[in-house]
């Protein structure tokens, strides 16, 4: 393989980048991203970013002695078309072609957007210049903020608007947020960390529309109450950029579908990260965007799956100063019991818990609020569980 | 020189935070040496005091950067960039952390 073309310079773009060296390839390497930035971190961007905390230049996420150890040519601010297998052809926006051997798809996901026209005062919070957008806009005073989607970014972005003084109101259309992530019990648990900050969270409703002319002035909603809205910050999930594939011979399916070595039906070509739906199922979380690339790197340059992506799911979230962090995969009827700390009927106790979800007397997964040390034994724990599982029964 | 505990308080095995500025991470590791290191991991605000100790290194409880207790640098990403270390004595029975002097580095 002489060229590799790495379609997306976001978090798994980089991480393959570095994979690729890693493992030998010394060929030429090709990174392309739609944004003009080199790849920075997201999950600052709805929490101390967006505090102000934490500043552009601690976002970043490679330095210059080591975008210069990679050796690879950035094509930044021009967006993938499309990708001609056969040609092995990767065409760019603005009509250069790159010609490739091999090709890792890292492009990600896309925010979400509501239909209708764009108001001034309305934002998504998926990129560096969104988050820049958004906290301009909370830096000029004091104003009511209204949050759509009770999601992780929907949660610690109004944790983060109601920190800097703002009046917060969050907006869910399902009868609790985080029921997909936690399961209905844990769910109504981490509600509470709303209400405990003086955030109000109106759920069971949809969004009709927004009002304004111009600028945003508030917004309606399907059991016809209307509030009143300066800034509206839309979190209603996010779609994986895959639309430049069509047309391609890859199979598209909510993501780019691969084998659980992420690798698709082409032999030269591999997806990682938000776009890739990987064995089955796709993940828009940091820990899989970083584990993916070494094993889909490898199989890339061996041209075949030779690993497979053995991971325990996790991801973690700050809300009002709580830290949550799940692990595993949870379903409907798996019991959850309490290991450590507390739950109140105000949500976490003071020291936060941690529980456990068990199914046929296993445990599949484990919450924990502020608990730490506890949760990593947890989570080191079932990492363990799916490394013994990967060993062939008889050897 | 800041007191940090008495020596048996501190298990082999554990760790412990000194709320200084910055937070500084006491460890004690399983063959009974003591080292302290800045508290905060320097890839994103997570305790490594709440970290899992191995021999010599600590892995943060976040997102699973590692550091050597004994030059404060990474061994894996996604940290890059080391954490201070400081020296650390036992005077009657009282473990003392004397703080590294913050360097002129940015941040």
């Amino acid at each position: 393989m002489r060229t590799v073309t790495i379609v997306g310079a976001s978090l798994s773009g980089l991480y393959a980048a570095r994979e690729l060296r890693a493992q030998g390839f010394d060929g030429r390497l090709v990174i392309v991203g739609e944004e003009p930035h080199l790849p920075y971190d997201r999950p600052p961007l709805s929490k101390n970013f967006l505090s102000g905390r934490t500043d552009e230049d601690q976002l970043a996420l490679t330095d210059a002695d080591e975008t210069a150890g990679l050796d690879a040519e950035w094509l930044l601010g021009v967006r993938a078309r499309g990708l001609d297998t056969r040609g092995r052809t990767v065409v760019l926006d603005d009509g250069r072609t790159v010609s490739t051997d091999g090709v890792v798809l890292a492009t990600g996901a896309a925010a979400r957007r509501l239909p209708g026209g764009s108001l001034a005062g309305v934002h998504t919070l998926r990129t560096l210049d969104d988050a820049r957008a958004l906290r301009a806009d909370l830096g000029l005073g004091a104003r009511q903020v209204v949050v759509i989607g009770g999601g992780f970014i929907g949660a610690e972005t109004a944790s983060s608007c109601a920190g800097l003084g703002h009046a917060v109101t969050v907006v869910e259309a399902a009868p609790l947020p985080l029921v997909p992530q936690l399961g209905a019990d844990m769910a109504a648990v981490c509600a509470a960390l709303h209400r405990r900050r003086g955030v109000e969270l109106i759920t069971g409703t949809g969004v009709a529309g927004l009002r304004g002319t111009a600028t945003v002035t508030g917004v309606d909603l399907t059991d016809g109450r209307t509030l009143p809205a300066d800034i509206v910050i839309v979190g209603i999930g996010a779609t994986p950029n895959t639309s430049w594939l069509v047309g391609s011979t890859l199979a598209l399916h909510d993501g780019v579908l691969c084998d659980d070595g992420c690798a698709t039906a082409l032999p030269q070509v591999v997806a990682v990260g938000d776009v890739a739906r990987v064995g089955g199922s796709r993940a828009e979380h940091w820990t899989s965007a970083t584990e993916q690339p070494r094993v889909a790197v490898t199989n890339l340059l061996a041209g075949r799956t030779l690993q497979r992506v053995r991971t325990v799911p996790y991801f973690w979230s700050d809300q009002y100063g709580s830290r949550i962090q799940f692990a595993g995969r949870h379903r409907d009827g798996d019991t959850v019991h309490l290991t450590e700390g507390e739950i109140t009927d105000d949500g976490p106790g003071e020291s936060g818990f941690l529980a456990h979800y068990e199914r046929g007397g296993r445990t599949v997964a484990v919450l924990g609020v502020d608990q730490p040390r506890a949760f990593l034994r947890a989570r080191r724990e079932l990492q363990r569980q799916v490394r013994e599982q990967a060993v062939p029964a008889v050897l | 020189m800041i007191p940090v505990c008495r020596l048996e308080d501190l298990p082999e095995g554990e760790s412990v935070r000194v709320e200084t500025t910055p937070p500084v991470a006491v460890f004690r590791t399983e063959d009974g040496e003591l080292y302290a290191i800045d508290d905060t991991c320097t890839h994103q605000d997570a305790s490594l005091s709440e970290g899992w100790l191995e021999g010599c290194l600590v892995e943060c409880p976040l997102h699973a950067a590692s550091f050597d207790l004994r030059t404060g640098e990474p061994t894996c990403l996604p940290a890059r960039r080391p954490v201070r270390t400081h020296r650390v004595t036992v005077e009657d029975g009282v473990i003392h952390v004397h703080l590294t002097a913050e360097e002129g580095t940015a941040a």
